[in-house]
């Protein structure tokens, strides 16, 4: 018993260790917030074109029958590591084929016009969420966020923030080679 | 000096309001569900400034989630129900209070363990204590024993 006992303060400063090594990797981000999307069917929202933009506006039914998955970008002018993000995204639709679905949030069209006709626009279709709404129903925090979706509308992954600087776009590149791997078995 | 005083009597009299993000637009004309909105939004976290509920968040997100509220109560729903409404876009992190299940008994369980842990140790360390001062009486032969070396110890002391 006494020999217990006296284990006892190395077993908790292990316990406590390991707890704070845990929480103090710099690797983990104390503020994700794990979706609660990922493997559910994409969220109802229904949101019209952004005006002169010339590309179609973006509901769940564009999301349901796709041959394979689609990549949909939350972004808006006026934020600044979309700007950033926008090229890694023209890239992947020029390089990898991808297709670009886009929720303009909280943007207000002219801006978000001028914004595209500046940059280019790697989106095939793009909805106006003016109020946020849209936003909430996909649980998103703020922009940029982008979500990978399969084929049939099952959301498998979603990535907070910029996808710009070489891990961020490893990890994005190796989510969507695994959604298109399972979306075409044996191919 | 002046200005010193006059900045905190600023500030001292905006301190009060500074936790009022709800802005008057959002509010709601009936006073019953005006209250039960500001109740359910007490027990949801702004997920984009970690600890701090929607009622008192200045943050964009969390007006959204003020006006969704709002909206949901005039629609009918009950408290319960705009919060499942909302747990089901932002998951259990969206609650101030997470609720009980399998994935959180160790946050909810951890300090009552850690509390029995400590009264076990305690309690063990105390009556180990116990036990050695209440030191058994001495028996007639270590009774001589003793008196036989005071005495000794008179005679070859000086």
């Amino acid at each position: 018993m006494k020999r217990a006992l006296a284990a006892l303060p190395i077993l908790t400063a292990l316990v406590l260790g390991a707890f704070f090594l845990w929480g103090l990797n710099p690797d983990r981000d104390p503020a994700a917030i794990p979706s609660v999307l990922i493997a559910q069917p994409a969220p109802a929202f229904d949101l019209p074109a952004v005006d002169g933009v010339g590309v179609p506006g973006l509901a769940r039914s564009n999301l349901t029958d796709n041959p394979e998955p689609v990549v949909i970008n939350v972004f808006a002018s006026w934020c600044v590591p979309c700007r950033a993000e926008h090229a890694v995204l023209t890239r992947m639709v020029e390089r990898d084929g991808i297709t670009l679905f886009g929720i303009n949030y909280k943007d207000k069209p002219e801006d978000a016009r001028v914004w595209l006709e500046k940059l280019g626009n790697p989106y095939r279709r793009i909805g106006s969420d003016l109020d946020g709404r849209a936003g909430i129903e996909w649980g998103t925090s703020g922009v940029p966020e982008t979500f990978i979706v399969a084929g049939d509308g099952t959301v498998l992954f979603r990535y907070v923030g910029p996808i710009v600087g070489a891990e961020a776009e490893q990890k994005f590149a190796l989510a969507l080679a695994q959604a298109r791997a399972t979306e075409r078995p044996g191919s | 000096m002046m200005r010193r005083m006059i900045l905190t009597v600023v500030l001292l009299a905006v301190l009060p309001f500074a936790a009022l993000a709800v802005e008057p637009d959002e509010m709601l004309s009936d006073p019953a569900l005006e209250a039960r909105a500001r109740e359910v939004s007490k027990e949801l976290r702004c997920v984009v400034c970690q600890n701090q509920d929607i009622d008192s968040s200045n943050a964009g997100v969390a007006r959204d989630l003020r006006i969704l509220v709002r909206e949901r109560l005039i629609a009918g729903d009950t408290n319960e129900a705009v919060l499942t409404y909302i747990r089901a876009r932002y998951g259990d992190y969206v609650l101030m209070k997470p609720p009980f299940k399998p994935e959180t008994y160790v946050l909810w369980l951890a300090p009552i363990a850690l509390i029995l842990i400590g009264a076990g140790v305690v309690f063990v360390v105390l009556s180990n204590g116990n036990r050695r001062r209440i030191a058994a009486p001495l028996s007639a032969k270590e009774e001589q024993e003793v008196t036989d070396l005071l005495a000794q110890n008179d005679r070859t002391l000086p």
